[in-house]
This record gives C-alpha cells, structure tokens and sequence, in this order.
C-alpha cells in the first residue's frame, strides 16, 4: 500500500519549511496543501483540534502536530534514507537540546524586530543578535551543525534564514556583519535541493510583512 | 567502570523538572549521584560549566559528558538504558502523540497554572480559563486509561509529574483553584495512582 503523505502549511512558515525539507531530505512523495489562517478549513480544524495550527503532516489519514516532533516522525518512519538526528544518544540529546534552543528563543526575538517599536523592538534586536551569536558559537567550524551531515539542527533554523531579508529591513541592521560564520553556513544549506525547494524567496517574505501586521492587528 | 556508572545530576529538590529525571532514573534502577544546586542563590561553577546557555537544572552528567532541559534527558537516559521500564513506546506514530502531550503539559498548561497562581491578578481570570481548559484536554487524553502511559507510567505521565504533585501545592499557596476532584475526576485518580507508585514516591518531595 503506497504511503499517503499530506502537508497542510501555509508559505511564509519557517516551521512548516522544516517539515518540508525532511520530506524532501527523505524524498517522501507528499501533498502540499496550502491553508489560510485567517480562514481554517475544516481539514486544519480536524487534524490539529487541540491547536489548530500549521504545520500539520497527515500520515495516511493520521496527524502529527508540532514541527520538530514531525520531523523526529518522519526519521523514525523512514529510516533508511538520510539521517536527520545522530544514532549515538549523546549526539541526539545534543541536537535535540539545540532545536529546543531555537524554537524557545528565535520567533520570540525575530518578532519583536518586525511586530515591535521602540523599546521592545530594540530589545527584541539585540536579543537576536546575541541568540544567532550563541548558534554562530555552537557551530563553530563545522560544516553544519550535525558535522559533516546536514540534519535536525540545521533545519530546525534554517527555515528562518528566508526571513533574514526582512529583519535586516524592519532591524535595520546587518546579519552577515553580526554573524558572517552563520551566513555562511545559510549558503551551504541553500545549495541543498531540499532547501531550495523549501524556502519560499526573501523578497517575497520581506513584501509579506506589512500585510501580516494587518492581519495581526500590528501597527 | 561500566557504563551504568558515573551518573550524576545536578538538581533543585523542590523542582518538577528536576524530578522528572531522578523519577526516570528511578523507575530503570539506574544509580546516580545527586547534587543540590543553589539556584536562585549562588550558581555554583559546575552548574555554569555543564550549563552555559541556560544556567539551570537539571543537568545530567553521564561519562563527563553533559545533557540539559529534562524531557531531552529523559529521551537520552531511554536511548542509553535500554533495560526495564520504558518510557516511550516503540511505534513511531505512539512515540509522536507522546511527545506532542508532553510538549503540550510544558507549554500550555504548566505554563497557564503557574501564570493563573503567581501572575499580575490582571491576567489572572484569562490564565485560570487558559490552565483549567489545558487540564480538560489532558483530562480527555487520558480517558480510561491508568495511565498516559498506558498500563505503565511513561512519558506523558513524567512530563505531567507537576500536575500529579506541584499543582496542590500551589493553589494552596495562592488561594487560587483551578483543579478540583469534581471538575477533574479522572486527572485526580491518576494523580493518585502517579504518586502512590513506590518509585515516584521515593523521590518526591517532602
């Protein structure tokens, strides 16, 4: 029986790419479907009841909720191909505490720089700056994250690398000056066919902005 | 010295985090050394060398080799020891839901209780419906089921442990009531089985 993969995400989602790059990683055949959050749909409402937010993968009619639990899932369902978490326990505990660190500490800060003013938007920046500072620090020299291997950590942020053209606009300010070992690493992820595909461009994010604070009820 | 040897964690006696790992250890008969970390005093320099990035417990220390935030520990100590008792199921579609509720109890609901106990009375009417509706939904998850676990206490159960212990004790503290026997019947059966287990009881606190 052939696998039933779908993926109900909405573009601009740096979690949601995460999802995607593991299913590409992976090459898992899956079916894209694109959700307005402002407008759920019944199949969103359904498969994540409990939050009712992207992304939400559906594995032959059954949900997975929460990006780096997906994509500890589709490691696990489809073992045999690329690796994204390290088989030596310390090695995952290790990747596992820095995807923590990500989701804990990135959005937070990322939001204040395009969501805020004054104060908060200040603060919110430096906070950025010294978070990607910490990662620029536990990646060191490495090629990625995980080594040699492209994997958990380095999906787990490289998604909000196609955001970085708008914090710089709403920032004010320069990544690559702050943290040129980390834009490089961007480059090298960027190169990867799963990545490619996964990212939506900058430009279009950065044009997303304003319309999101709409939405948002941000001015 | 085998492996099973040089384990040590650095913990806070009264933390619910602290204690899901010495409950883990616990439960696989796994010997540890405890160190009592003066947190919110004086952060002594092993906590600071074992933790740089956040500083806190708690720490495990296996072969030299440090592991920090509780639930990732308590996925490497069911990774390295894989002798009695586990924690999460085999199925990867099991392990999933497990992992999402007990993100669910960290973010949502632990998070909802201590805001709706010791936030700005402000907020305290939004935070008590936010704490009592995460419970509901716990409440629903585990059903008619002993545990989250299943028949044996597993990883939801351990994530839950401030449910089935801390959450008394801070509405009484704070005069604040979120959870009641009536409202909860079946989060307050289960609360009474988790602690009742001679291996949970053995480390809660006094």
């Amino acid at each position: 029986m052939a696998d039933e993969v779908i993926l109900l995400d909405f573009w601009p989602s740096m979690f949601g790419m995460r999802t995607r790059i593991a299913l590409e990683e992976k090459n898992v055949i899956f079916d894209y479907r694109e959700q307005d959050l402002w407008n759920k749909s019944p199949i969103l409402l359904e498969m994540n009841l409990v939050h009712k937010k992207i992304p939400v993968l559906i594995h032959n009619g059954k949900p997975v909720c929460e990006s780096l639990i997906q994509m500890e899932y589709i490691d696990e369902v489809w073992p045999s191909k690329t690796p994204l978490l390290p088989s030596d326990p310390y090695q995952r505990a290790h990747a596992k505490f820095w995807g923590d660190f990500i989701d804990k500490k990135v959005y937070g800060s990322a939001r204040l720089i395009w969501g805020a003013k004054g104060e908060e938007h200040e603060a919110g920046k430096k906070e950025f700056i010294e978070i990607h500072k910490t990662l620029e620090s536990e990646l060191g020299d490495k090629t990625y994250f995980g080594g040699e291997t492209f994997g958990y950590v380095d999906i787990a942020l490289i998604g909000f690398y196609s955001w970085f053209e708008a914090y710089e606009k709403f920032g004010n300010f320069s990544i690559e000056v702050e943290c040129p070992k980390l834009i490089a690493w961007t480059k090298r992820c960027v190169k990867r066919e799963s990545v490619a595909k996964s990212l939506p461009d900058s430009e279009k994010i950065t044009k997303f902005v304003p319309e999101l604070k709409e939405k948002l009820g941000i001015k | 010295m085998n492996q099973e040897e040089q384990v040590k964690l650095m913990g806070l006696w009264g933390s619910p985090f602290s204690k899901r790992v010495e409950m883990v250890l616990k439960l696989k008969g796994i010997p540890y050394e405890y160190i009592e970390e003066d947190v919110y005093g004086n952060k002594s320099p092993m906590l600071l060398k074992y933790n740089p990035i956040h500083k806190k417990v708690p720490v495990l220390i296996h072969n030299g080799r440090s592991i920090a935030e509780s639930l990732v520990i308590v996925e490497y100590i069911e990774d390295t020891w894989k002798t009695s008792h586990k924690i999460l199921p085999q199925d990867p579609y099991e392990r999933a839901m497990a992992r999402f509720w007990a993100k669910y109890v960290d973010d949502k609901v632990m998070l909802a209780v201590r805001k709706a106990c010791w936030g700005p009375e402000s907020e305290r009417e939004k935070e008590v419906k936010e704490a009592y509706e995460g419970l509901k939904c716990l409440e629903k998850e585990l059903g008619d089921k002993l545990f989250f676990g299943g028949d044996t206490i597993g990883f939801v159960d351990i994530a839950a442990d401030f449910i089935g212990y801390w959450i008394g004790i801070f509405q009484e503290a704070s005069g604040v009531t979120i959870m009641t026997a009536e409202e909860f019947p079946t989060l307050q059966r289960w609360s009474e089985d988790f602690v009742g287990n001679n291996f949970i009881k053995e480390v809660l606190p006094p």
